[in-house]
């Protein structure tokens, strides 16, 4: 019981630090990183209409203080400028295959 | 000795003639052949839809779909599109602040050349829409642009492709390798995936043309400009090429470009040189 006790306290201390809520930094950082994805991707004219509304969702849950929710939309933002990014790179010799010849 | 020399020249001699065999079907692939991309275009409709009169493939969702085609017959004794012909007739014949007006900019006055539109201008090296054209003739004369995406340009449309009505689209490409470039530029727009629903315009308008999308029949590409501009009941209003393009975009969940930019001249360019000898329908009415 008292081992079982214990390593219940050990797991509940190993993840806490996971759980911990995000701050304004973690914030900065996730936006900044989703920002520098979706300016590639608009350089490739190649934007998503999404990933500017994700990235428009984490400016304003950062502006409401809510860092938790400002940085899963920052994440999500930078995944769909990245996957934006590949379609892009990818498109460049994948049209032809839908060609008519 | 003999025999390692011999494998090694059958090999060199077999890698040769497999080379001499190939690179001329790769050449040829990378070679821009309007004519022949017109002619595969067209036949590939022709032989999708071999019960659609040639002639109709320009009049969209309706040379798919039987009920749907009647019913557009009907609202074609008073058609939706009529306020913007009435406004775009005046509008044309009205002078600017000058004196001069639209007919001043065109060949024939404006009338009856919708069909030559858009032409590769070979002194600027890029294509000129109808829409272009239009906003540049009102500032050579001192005129504000309008919009490329609302009604004062799409009446102006309007009225000059109700001018041309029957008459085949009539695309040239000039011997300028920039003109070649555009259409193939125009051509890749055209079968490139975007938006992050993935789609091309082919995939709507080449692969699934009279299947439906959601509540709507999905019009084919062959001749889908010759009835530009379009009243659109989902829009209330009048639809400029444009528009149409940027909503294409939209829908794809892809960010629109700006309206005339560099993509949107060339793939007008390319799906008009496709559809050359198909009568022009606009303006058109569309659900």
């Amino acid at each position: 019981m008292k081992r079982s006790l214990a390593l219940a306290m050990l797991l509940t201390l190993g993840l806490a630090p996971a759980a911990r809520a995000a701050n304004e930094a973690d914030y900065k950082a996730a936006y900044a990183a989703a920002e520098a994805a979706s300016k590639e991707a608009a350089g490739m004219r190649n934007q998503w209409t999404v990933t500017v509304s994700s990235l428009a969702a984490a400016k304003k849950a950062a502006d409401a203080g809510d860092f938790d929710r400002a940085v899963a939309a920052s994440k999500e933002a930078e995944a769909l400028a990245k996957a934006s990014i590949f379609q892009a790179a990818s498109e460049k010799e994948a049209w032809k295959a839908m060609e008519i010849r | 000795m003999k025999a390692r020399t011999a494998l090694l020249l059958g090999s060199v001699s077999a890698a040769l003639v497999a080379f001499a065999l190939t690179s001329p079907r790769v050449v040829a692939a990378d070679k821009v052949d309007p004519v022949a991309d017109a002619k595969a275009f067209q036949n590939f409709f022709f032989q999708k839809f071999p019960n659609v009169k040639r002639e109709d493939f320009v009049n969209g969702p309706y040379s798919m779909n039987a009920d749907m085609k009647r019913q557009w017959q009907e609202k074609e004794e008073f058609p939706p599109y009529e306020f913007a012909l009435d406004a775009g007739k005046e509008m044309f014949s009205t002078p600017f602040k000058n004196g001069k007006s639209y007919a001043d900019c065109f060949p024939n006055g404006g009338i009856g050349i919708r069909q030559n539109y858009p032409y590769f201008d070979t002194g600027e090296g890029k294509v000129v829409t109808l829409e272009l054209a239009l906003n540049r003739c009102r500032e050579a004369n001192g005129e504000a642009p309008y919009s490329y995406v609302k009604d004062e340009m799409a009446s102006l449309t309007a009225y000059m492709a109700f001018t041309s009505r029957g008459k085949p689209m009539d695309i040239r490409i000039p011997d300028d390798p920039r003109a070649l470039e555009a259409f193939e530029n125009g051509k890749r727009y055209f079968y490139t995936r975007r938006g992050q629903l993935n789609f091309s315009c082919a995939s709507c308008h080449v692969q699934s043309p009279g299947e439906r999308i959601r509540a709507e029949i999905l019009a084919p590409a062959l001749g889908i400009l010759n009835a530009m501009p379009i009243y659109r009941s989902e829009w209330s209003g009048m639809g400029t090429t444009s528009r149409r393009f940027v909503t294409c975009n939209s829908q794809t969940r892809a960010v629109p470009l700006e309206p005339q930019a560099d993509e949107y001249r060339d793939v007008e360019y390319f799906l008009s040189y496709v559809a050359n000898g198909l009568p022009i329908s606009g303006p058109g009415a569309r659900p």
